[in-house]
């Protein structure tokens, strides 16, 4: 049995954003910017598009900017955000610990410029608090960026208080709703959300295509320079069919989002429920606060890598946050950030659930992963210490 | 193309020699969790210094697996001095590659072959150069294979 369990990941383009992508790769091929009606024909799909966009977000069409994907949408709104502070004498931006490598390795790279950096701790449960951020903030803070829902371990974070409390504060507020859109109800207006990026490829549109909105008035930096696509602030020709594809699957997405719900939390609570059975297992993140798709766990004593390679001769595709997935020395700064220990940390697993997957499928996955679990154990050293008592069980 | 060879694969998926000696003559340890990965390696000598049984555990990754398991059957049989003249550069020549990032499992691999008969050492009273045995931490792993 093949098993796709990686949907934060990416996801497969659906029906609906296939077909409505195909005209714009085959008749209707022309370039947005021609001047002829070949040319306006994909343009009128374009502004059908943003507006689409827009109404699933509660924005103004012309406050959505399509770009290559959910990182370039996070780089031109911190970017952006903290060049018009720079101007006022603003140097201070704030995030999290645990925001995905788009916006903090963004954060690095400015703070080597000479801006102040403070990222907010996001506690054991994964869950920023509004009082951190408040402690936080100073007169000379430039943008407030957390992002919707985290993408290892799911947890969804207070998103109209943040905004709220940015507004009050007249702070710049940037969202990086990657895992939510399409999951979770967006509203810009309520949730006073000045930008905020989404990425196509994670609710069923084709990867490549994602978009920034920017409330109105907000002064936008590009980070391509050329033509005078997307208001002049992001050049190059517009990647017309997949910004259809990604509006159609967006409106797919949010007309269905509570029957997707519906059919994806009993799933994910099974998984929950009976890969917890396993001994010395822990679940990462506040399940209170959770997007509806995403399980991540920890097993002691084993390797990620190692799981996920057995669990793909199973057919199952999953992920991990253990250093040798990531190639580096350190497991995940995620999952460092709600306070695991490394080497508890190493043996982490990530498993995302979409509305395509079936309860067989979810079966099969209960069936496997304590057998492969079991498996490893029985020749890890750290299990036979842990369960000789020479180590002490951290979970 | 895939993450890891078909041998390394091999490797992984059927391990040869898990397990452990519990009348060892030697025992091996390296590595640290908090990296992620330790193998531990069990020696059998017999009187000629031959290694008649060899059985590895380890935590790690595939490739920490699939480098444990191609150095113990790359010194099972051999003699003391063979074992200590396994490189992490044969391991790796053995499984057809590892890809660059993986490449300091086969140095854990030779150096749980070494801590092995080091200890066996120990506990023979048998004299050698404590510099042939210098452990290196996980820092130095890294570096070792120039990354």
């Amino acid at each position: 049995m093949f098993v796709y369990a990686d949907n934060a990941a990416t996801t497969s383009v659906s029906k609906t954003a296939l077909d409505a992508m195909l005209p714009y790769l085959t008749e209707n091929y022309g370039n947005p910017s021609s001047l002829y009606s070949f040319g306006q024909k994909a343009a009128e799909a374009l502004q059908e598009a943003r507006e689409t966009v827009a109404a699933c977000l509660n924005a103004d069409p012309r406050e959505i900017y399509f770009t290559s994907g959910g990182s370039e949408a996070d780089n031109q709104a911190i970017v952006s955000a903290a060049r018009l502070g720079a101007r006022k004498g603003k140097k201070h931006l704030i995030s999290t610990k645990f925001e995905h490598h788009a916006v903090l390795h963004t954060l690095n790279k400015l703070e080597k410029e000479g801006f102040e950096v403070t990222l907010l701790d996001v506690h054991e449960d994964g869950v920023v608090r509004l009082e951190d951020l408040e402690a936080a903030i100073r007169e000379d803070t430039a943008l407030v960026t957390i992002m919707f829902a985290n993408n290892e371990i799911g947890t969804v974070q207070p998103i109209a208080q943040i905004g709220a409390l940015c507004r009050e504060k007249k702070i710049p507020f940037h969202c990086d709703a990657v895992q939510a859109a399409g999951h979770m109800a967006i509203d810009v207006k309520a949730m006073n959300i000045d930008m905020l990026s989404i990425s196509g490829h994670k609710f069923h549109a084709p990867k490549g295509v994602g978009a920034l909105y920017a409330r109105k008035g907000t002064v936008l930096t590009n980070i391509i320079e050329g033509g005078a696509q997307e208001r002049g602030k992001r050049a190059g020709t517009e990647n017309v069919a997949g910004i259809v594809a990604m509006a159609a699957a967006l409106k797919e997405s949010c007309e269905h989002m509570e029957e997707n719900a519906a059919k994806i939390i009993p799933m994910r609570d099974k998984l929950f429920a009976e890969l917890s059975k396993i001994p010395h297992s822990k679940i990462n993140g506040s399940l209170e606060k959770h997007v509806p798709g995403t399980v991540n766990m920890c097993f002691e004593g084993i390797e990620g890598e190692s799981l996920l390679l057995m669990l793909d001769d199973a057919g199952i595709c999953a992920s991990s946050g253990s250093a040798c997935t990531s190639g580096s020395l350190d497991p995940s700064h995620v999952l460092l950030s709600i306070g695991l220990p490394h080497e508890v940390a190493h043996g982490s697993l990530r498993l995302s659930i979409g509305e395509y997957n079936t309860m067989e499928e979810i079966d099969h996955i209960i069936e496997t992963v304590p057998k492969v679990v079991s498996y490893l154990r029985a020749m890890s050293p750290v299990w036979d210490e842990l369960e000789k008592g020479q180590r002490p069980h951290l979970i | 193309m895939a993450l890891y060879s078909e041998k390394v694969m091999d490797h992984f998926r059927n391990p040869r020699n898990v397990g452990q000696i519990d009348d060892a003559d030697g025992v091996g340890e390296v590595g640290n969790a908090k990296c992620g990965d330790i193998m531990r390696m069990y020696l059998k000598v017999d009187e000629n210094q031959v290694i008649t049984d060899v059985k590895f555990n380890t935590f790690g990754c595939g490739s920490a697996i699939a480098t444990s398991s191609m150095a113990t059957e790359l010194i099972k049989g051999k003699t003391i001095q063979e074992a200590l003249e396994l490189s992490n550069k044969a391991v790796v020549e053995a499984l057809d590659g590892l890809p660059v990032h993986k490449l300091h499992c086969s140095v854990l691999a030779e150096q749980a072959v070494r801590a092995a008969v080091k200890d066996y050492y120990d506990r023979h009273g048998i004299a050698y150069d404590p510099e042939d045995f210098r452990e290196m931490d996980e820092d130095e792993l890294h570096e070792h294979v120039g990354h």
